[in-house]
């Protein structure tokens, strides 16, 4: 029964990860509130999980054309750069403060992400990739 | 490289989205996603798909840091892992067929719950 909690957590953290929507931030807070994991443990299982799934995930998404490679060299590898001297200075730093910080401003975010795209539906211009997108979906 | 201002402005969206991770050990597609989509204007599912491919190199080295620091029990957490492996598929293919305004305001929800979660 435990194993079929892990596996249920697991299928709705992956399903929002795989559509990129920061599966990590929903399977961490299931993990530790319904399976009693430690939080350490949680973002390492979270971690692990991530890597094969997302494989997939960015096989699929390059078959849909939803991919663009050039922000591998742009975007990512600085990212990962940055990242790794991030974890570092992390060590030094007051986790608790920063992801009050962090948690204030995802908010923010959302609030604007919500109203722009309630403004785009008013709107209903195609966007540049939904116009290269639309003959897909008209073939039935 | 044709635009090397347009260079500059990925260069320090990664920045930013590895300080993110880095610093407080996720989140950061939480971030990519909304870098990709409002400042690099790209279209919400590419913004999307693309974070995905973004945030894996990143796990990939926050997974190495955590395996050589030990004491990791890979066999009891394997139904996590399977699930996220076959959610994540799910997911991905849900992803091309839901309209884009359903994916921004699904996002811009979790968001504000995931921001909320974090703040309190």
């Amino acid at each position: 029964m435990y194993e079929f909690w892990l596996l249920l957590s697991g299928a709705v953290g992956g399903i929002i990860g795989g559509m990129g929507m920061g599966g990590g931030t929903l399977l961490i807070p299931l993990l530790t509130a319904f399976c009693n994991f430690d939080q350490h443990t949680a973002q390492a299982v979270n971690l692990i999980a991530f890597i094969p799934m997302s494989v997939v995930s960015v096989i699929i998404h390059a078959k849909n054309k939803l991919i663009r490679p050039k922000y591998l060299l742009t975007v990512a590898l600085p990212a990962v750069c940055v990242s790794v001297l991030a974890s570092f200075l992390a060590i030094n730093l007051n986790g608790k403060i920063l992801s009050r910080c962090f948690g204030w401003f995802l908010v923010a975010l959302g609030i604007f992400q919500l109203f722009s795209a309630a403004r785009k539906s008013e709107s209903k211009k195609p966007s540049k990739t939904e116009f290269i997108l639309l003959p897909e979906h008209n073939d039935k | 490289m044709k635009n090397p201002l347009k260079t500059i402005v990925e260069i320090l969206t990664g920045g930013a989205v590895g300080l993110a991770s880095g610093l407080l050990g996720g989140g950061g597609g939480m971030l990519c996603v909304p870098l990709l989509e409002k400042v690099l204007k790209e279209d919400v599912k590419v913004s999307h798909a693309t974070t995905v491919l973004v945030i894996l190199p990143i796990c990939v080295a926050s997974a190495i840091v955590y395996w050589s620091s030990g004491n990791y029990d890979f066999a009891d957490n394997l139904p996590v892992i399977l699930g996220v492996l076959v959610g994540g598929t799910v997911g991905s293919f849900m992803l091309k067929n839901l309209r884009g305004k359903t994916v921004a305001v699904v996002f811009a929800l979790l968001m504000i719950i995931a921001g909320a979660r974090m703040a309190l």
